[in-house]
């Protein structure tokens, strides 16, 4: 009896040594828009490096700045600007910039119409022009489909396309972007935007100002609705954390962002 | 051990499942109550609950708006429901000969089974296009009152049926001994004596058509506005939690625990009423 307790107990004890992480670990956490693209690159890091041990988490832009900046976390991940109350806070917090995400704006396959304005798109989703016969296209009540409330997709489009209007309460409101994607695509005069990764032959993505969402227009800056993808850490990286940033920037890194649907920044 | 030790601990045992089960229900509604207190007070119960404009973004929480898309809703979907559940409850208990009721009624129950998530995708899928043809963008107030009619329909034939057929054989007996038809009599004499537990299937149907949200949010649009015809989109009170609870910070937060709140009381308020009129008819 007693030697079959002794056994069992260095069985557990070797088993708990054989799996106690060795190398490093890192934790992240954050935006649920940059996630995938983390959760790829800790991949392929954790594949040239093995021993290290990356987590990658959600919970939003706003947790993954407080998580990183109160030591929970090692980078926390960011899909907006930090607001000036939390650089005021948190005056230690850097953003590294490791991709960009676009938003595009899609329509219907048989829609006509290839080409917008921002104002036209403005004031389409404030409800002032809600006729294509008003944009250049076929007669027909405009079906403006939106983000809902808080999400962080619709606050760039309202921050870089509405300005002081407001996008109208008389929308169509789908609560994420494969969802706006659906319903553009059977609805013969929707109009709907979407992030880049989700561009699919289903809908067919406007030119805003004359400006394609193509990736060489994406890469060279020249397309307007694009917001930068962070992740922050907590005074300037050191060791682990920063070999890790240093592969999200490196050659590789860049081209696993751009398989995931988004803009390298190098 | 004793007989009477074995009886005692298996007591307690149900006493102590009961009290967690009804601990856990006092618990969540403690919860929301709490979480909801920040917005009750810094909007005001009467600008939260009569104000018709919803912008978070705005400081502005009045869920007017999405209360009377959740009535206007579950009254639409009664007023289909109603008569298509209790007209079948008749003929499962009445008119169909014993094969077709062996079919018919499991049927009936297994629709009560599919989750709602499904009859929002079919409702996406097939008759936002249809309605489209009407008018409109096909997200509206009359495709979400269809799809929600037909997700009610179990509820209100199955217990309708029951009550029809638990009235006393008697009353069915006498009626047609005194030369009714069969019609009359069911017309007459059957469905006056289920009524109570017909009100009952109708309260439950309204708990169901009140509570429902996927299948909402994926057909009506979610417009928090007040519709002016059937092919408007409307946004219900559940639905406006679920389209904004993955992001809601602050007193956003709260005021959609708050929505919770009065949804909370509805439904509670319908089932007591479907509780007493139960409890009437058995009686």
């Amino acid at each position: 009896m007693h030697r079959r307790l002794i056994g069992m107990m260095v069985l557990l004890l070797s088993l708990g040594v054989a799996c106690a992480p060795g190398g490093g670990t890192i934790d992240i956490a954050g935006s649920t828009s940059v996630q995938p693209l983390a959760e790829q690159l800790a991949r392929a890091y954790m594949e040239k490096h093995p021993g290290v041990t990356i987590n990658v988490a959600g919970g939003g832009s706003s947790v993954g700045v407080k998580s990183v900046a109160e030591g929970v976390v090692d980078i926390g991940n960011c899909s907006r600007e930090l607001k000036t109350s939390e650089k005021e806070k948190w005056p230690k917090l850097i953003p590294h910039c490791i991709a960009r995400d676009a938003i595009v704006v899609v329509v219907h396959p048989t829609n006509q119409v290839a080409s917008l304005t921002a104002e036209q798109i403005r004031d389409i989703y404030a409800g002032e022009i809600t006729n294509w016969a008003e944009v250049d296209g076929e007669p027909g009540a405009i079906a403006v489909i939106s983000r809902e409330e808080g999400s962080g997709t619709r606050k760039v489009f309202e921050k870089l396309i509405m300005g002081d209007k407001k996008i109208t309460l008389e929308a169509i409101f789908q609560v994420s972007a494969g969802m706006v994607r659906t319903a553009v695509a059977e609805t013969p005069l929707g109009i709907g935007y979407i992030s880049y990764p989700y561009l699919d032959p289903s809908t067919k993505a406007v030119a805003i100002d004359g400006v394609a969402p193509t990736l060489e227009n994406l890469k060279a800056g020249k397309f307007p609705l694009v917001r930068p993808l962070y992740m922050l850490t907590r005074g300037e990286p050191t060791g682990l954390v920063k070999d890790f940033l240093d592969f999200c920037l490196s050659a590789e890194g860049q081209k696993i962002a751009e398989e995931e649907g988004f803009i390298p920044v190098r | 051990m004793s007989r009477y030790f074995a009886d005692r601990v298996s007591k307690s045992m149900v006493v102590i499942c009961a009290a967690i089960s009804l601990s856990v229900l006092l618990l969540i509604a403690a919860f929301i109550l709490k979480e909801s207190l920040p917005a009750l007070r810094e909007i005001g119960l009467r600008q939260f609950l009569f104000g018709g404009e919803w912008r978070p973004g705005d400081g502005q929480f009045g869920i007017l708006t999405m209360i009377v898309g959740s009535v206007y809703v579950a009254i639409g979907s009664l007023l289909l429901a109603v008569p298509l559940g209790v007209s079948c409850a008749v003929f499962l208990a009445e008119v169909a000969p014993h094969r077709v009721r062996e079919v018919f009624r499991p049927a009936v129950e297994l629709l009560v089974g599919i989750p709602s998530v499904v009859y929002g995708l079919v409702g996406m899928a097939a008759l936002v296009p249809l309605v489209r043809e009407l008018g409109g963008t096909g997200f509206s107030l009359l495709t979400a009152v269809i799809v929600l009619s037909i997700m009610v329909l179990p509820t209100i034939i199955s217990i309708s049926e029951d009550s029809i057929r638990s009235v006393p054989v008697q009353y069915k007996e006498a009626a047609l001994a005194l030369g009714a038809t069969q019609w009359q009599t069911i017309w007459q004499v059957l469905l006056p004596a289920a009524r109570s537990g017909i009100a009952a299937a109708v309260v439950l149907g309204i708990g169901r058509a009140v509570g429902e949200t996927m299948a909402m949010i994926m057909v009506i649009g979610n417009s928090p506005i007040f519709p002016d015809s059937l092919l408007d989109s409307v946004r219900t009170l559940t639905g406006n939690i679920a389209v904004e609870i993955a992001y809601a910070t602050g007193i956003h937060e709260n005021a959609l625990f708050a929505t919770g709140v009065v949804l909370f009381i509805f439904i509670m308020v319908l089932n007591s009423f479907a509780l007493i009129a139960r409890r009437r008819e058995i009686s």
